[in-house]
């Protein structure tokens, strides 16, 4: 009989840690749908990015308010797995507070749990505020309208329950040891300096509902965190995982350095080689796969962009310093993000319903999700990469859809074709003879 | 004055068999744009001023690309990259200065996987190397107690990490250096970049480069120091929409030295 309790327990982890990790090989693979690109280089530099910006939050708090209590929720979330390791032992063997043999370390763990708790609570519902009290500029931008917006709530109230339902759990244990309740040793009040003040509440309750209590909340509380790892997936809150490799794998050069688009240089190449033949037929290549030039859909892009895409928690630093953004254009490189992310979804769906093969469906990233008003608005200042709390380039997206639109689809603003027509006959974006480049010499 | 500007071409330098110690890359602003030629003019009286052994290009010289690739169009520039390179691989150029933030990142950053491998220098630097090396001093007078705000150009700052030159530069004139709100790492662009200068801004509320000038004016300041001749264009058109002209001037980082030389 007592052992039904731990087999429930085994069934509900193996179900929730297996659909976990079926969706996340279905990530991998979305992610995988990109184009390759050589991200290994340099790994002390990259080691040490990812212990500075996913691990130190170094750019996090460059928003000192937000930047202090995302650390207060991040430190709550990393310290808490320690007792989640507790529950899952107790929950498979049947213990009850197996780390508990540590004594006074023991007291001060839980103790520091509780109080961090009590933070992440604080600071959770300060975010709430931001986001439905005060309605910060961009956390009430369109680009969150939908789900979006619902998905931030409901990780806040998650987060809040979890954090509500521990400190009940405490306290029913609490009040147990103290009435000295058999399994339940006494810990000291020491180690619970939050939930002590809730215990009183227990008073009067018989034993065995207090007792139900405490297993309920216990029970509550893991099949909350199971829950809420399975809800990652489906939600910006996938940035607590993927703002590690994100970090790691982000852009190591200068950020005004463009990638050099290797199939093109082969092409140009070719064109200026004076002993290359203009009329011979291009060798028969058995390799030979056609290779687009920039990007109009996700498979275009390369895998860092789609893991990208994954990893934006839609804060929107990025777009509430884009110039184009703030001077009400339409371009906002959080939606560049999100769209990206959507579409990429679409298609791994259309992948799992077709038998592992990707069947068009008559649409792209390009003008079904993002369209070329937004694209062509960008200045590429940069901002918005400065700006990413984890290293997210919404500007390299944009750069790829635009090399597509001009190269694949002569599709530039007139302007701008009218600038480029200048660079190809004058070497100059202005319509002046090059031989004119040196008259400012005698000019008064 | 400008007819005692000494300006030879890499041509003429090695027809006389010589090779200077630095290409100065003009730019296509700074050849052909009326305001920017000014910035061209101050920056070589500065170089002759401290006797630098440089040349140009001259009509050698053909855009970088830049425009064209951060339109997209990765063929043009790739082809404006290549014919630049063979240029000046030919004049075994080794080190380049430059007073545009856009040609200095192109070539500095995308050139050397197409081949052209050089050690670019914005002009702020390199002006700030002379007055280092006691080649160039400036007499500070004339700029005492004006107040001189810099926009951070996007392709030199958050582009490439210069931010300390041009203002070690302002400093040096005696005036008070005043930051906008929004600088360095948190610049705001002055709307020209990414081939924006060739056309026109998509539909908004405002022009990015009104709003840039309106955190400049914040600062109430004498002067706006710029260190790219689009900035320069952008902020002069956003002081001339605030009906500024007249009180206000916005002047490259070379300029307010040569002026303080009176050159």
């Amino acid at each position: 009989m007592s052992y039904l309790d731990n087999i429930l327990f085994a069934v509900l982890l193996v179900l929730g840690g297996g659909y976990f990790a079926g969706n996340v090989k279905k990530l991998i693979r979305n992610i995988k749908l990109g184009q390759d690109v050589n991200r290994t280089d340099n790994p002390s530099e990259r080691w040490k990015n990812m212990a500075m910006i996913a691990l130190g939050q170094s750019k996090m708090v460059r928003r000192p308010v937000a930047g202090f209590l995302h650390i207060l929720v991040y430190l709550g979330f990393i310290i808490i797995n320690i007792e989640v390791l507790e529950i899952v032992i107790d929950g498979l063997f049947g213990t009850h507070r197996v780390f508990s043999f540590m004594g006074g370390f023991y007291s001060f763990l839980i103790a520091s749990f509780e109080v961090l708790a009590l933070l992440v609570i604080v600071a959770v519902v300060t975010f709430w505020m931001r986001r439905n009290v005060v309605r910060l500029k961009r956390f009430v931008h369109g680009d969150l309208n939908g789900w979006p917006r619902n998905d931030a709530n409901y990780i806040l109230y998650f987060e809040t329950v979890l954090m509500c339902l521990f400190l009940f759990m405490n306290a029913a244990d609490l009040h147990l040891q103290t009435l000295g309740a058999p399994g339940y040793e006494s810990i000291g009040s020491s180690a619970f300096p939050i939930s002590q003040n809730i215990a009183p509440m227990f008073n009067g309750m018989s034993e065995s509902l207090v007792h139900l209590l405490e297993k309920g909340t216990w029970w509550l509380h893991i099949a909350g965190i199971l829950v809420f790892l399975n809800y990652l997936y489906f939600s910006k809150h996938l940035h607590i995982l993927l703002a590690f490799p994100n970090t790691y794998f982000a852009n190591l050069k200068p950020q005004g350095q463009f990638d050099n688009l290797e199939s093109v240089t082969n092409e140009v190449k070719l064109m200026m080689d004076p002993n290359a033949d203009p009329f011979a037929a291009p060798a028969p290549d058995a390799d030979a796969v056609h290779t687009k030039f920039g990007a109009s859909d996700v498979q275009d892009l390369n895998w860092v962009q789609l893991l990208n895409a994954y990893t934006c928690t839609e804060c929107g630093r990025c777009t509430s310093s884009c110039p184009a953004n703030q001077t009400g254009k339409k371009l906002s490189p959080r939606k560049i993000m999100m769209d990206t992310r959507d579409r990429l979804e679409e298609v791994g769906r259309n992948i799992d319903s077709n038998k592992g093969v990707f069947v068009p469906d008559g649409k792209s990233l390009l003008n079904d999700y993002i369209t070329p008003e937004e694209l062509w608005a960008c200045t590429s200042c940069n901002a918005c990469v400065e700006e990413c709390p984890v290293n997210i380039s919404p500007l390299s997206i944009i750069m790829d859809m635009r090399r597509y639109l001009v190269m694949e689809q002569s599709a530039a603003p007139t302007e701008l074709n009218a600038m480029m027509t200048n660079i190809e006959n004058n070497g100059a974006p202005w319509q002046y003879n090059q031989m004119d480049r040196l008259n400012w010499k005698d000019e008064q | 004055m400008s007819a005692n500007l000494v300006v030879p071409t890499m041509a003429e330098m090695m027809a006389q068999g010589k090779q200077p110690d630095v290409l100065f890359w003009v730019g296509c602003s700074g050849s052909f744009d009326d305001r920017a030629k000014k910035i061209t003019k101050a920056f070589v009286k500065l170089l002759n001023q401290a006797n630098v052994s440089f040349a140009v290009l001259g009509t050698e010289e053909s855009c970088t690309g830049d425009p064209a690739k951060r339109a997209g169009n990765e063929f043009l520039f790739q082809m404006q990259a290549m014919t630049n390179i063979e240029v000046m691989n030919a004049y075994e150029i080794k080190k380049i200065v430059t007073a545009c933030p856009h040609c200095f990142n192109t070539i500095k950053n995308e050139y050397p996987e197409l081949g052209g491998k050089y050690e670019v220098v914005h002009h702020t630097e390199f002006l700030k190397s002379l007055l280092d090396e006691g080649r160039l001093t400036i007499e500070g007078g004339k700029f005492k107690g004006k107040r001189i705000t810099f926009h951070d150009p996007c392709y030199l700052g958050r582009a490439n990490n210069v931010y300390e030159a041009p203002r070690d530069l302002i400093q040096k004139l005696d005036a008070e250096l005043v930051e906008m709100k929004r600088s360095k790492k948190n610049g705001l662009c002055c709307g020209a970049g990414g081939a924006q200068m060739f056309k026109e801004p998509e539909k908004g509320d405002k022009d990015i480069n009104v709003e840039r000038t309106e955190d400049a004016l914040e600062t109430q300041p004498d002067i706006i120091a710029a260190g790219c001749p689009f900035c320069n264009t952008m902020l002069t058109d956003g002081i001339k929409f605030k009906e500024k002209e007249g009180s206000i001037k916005v002047m490259d980082v070379a300029e307010l030295i040569a002026n303080a030389q009176d050159l």
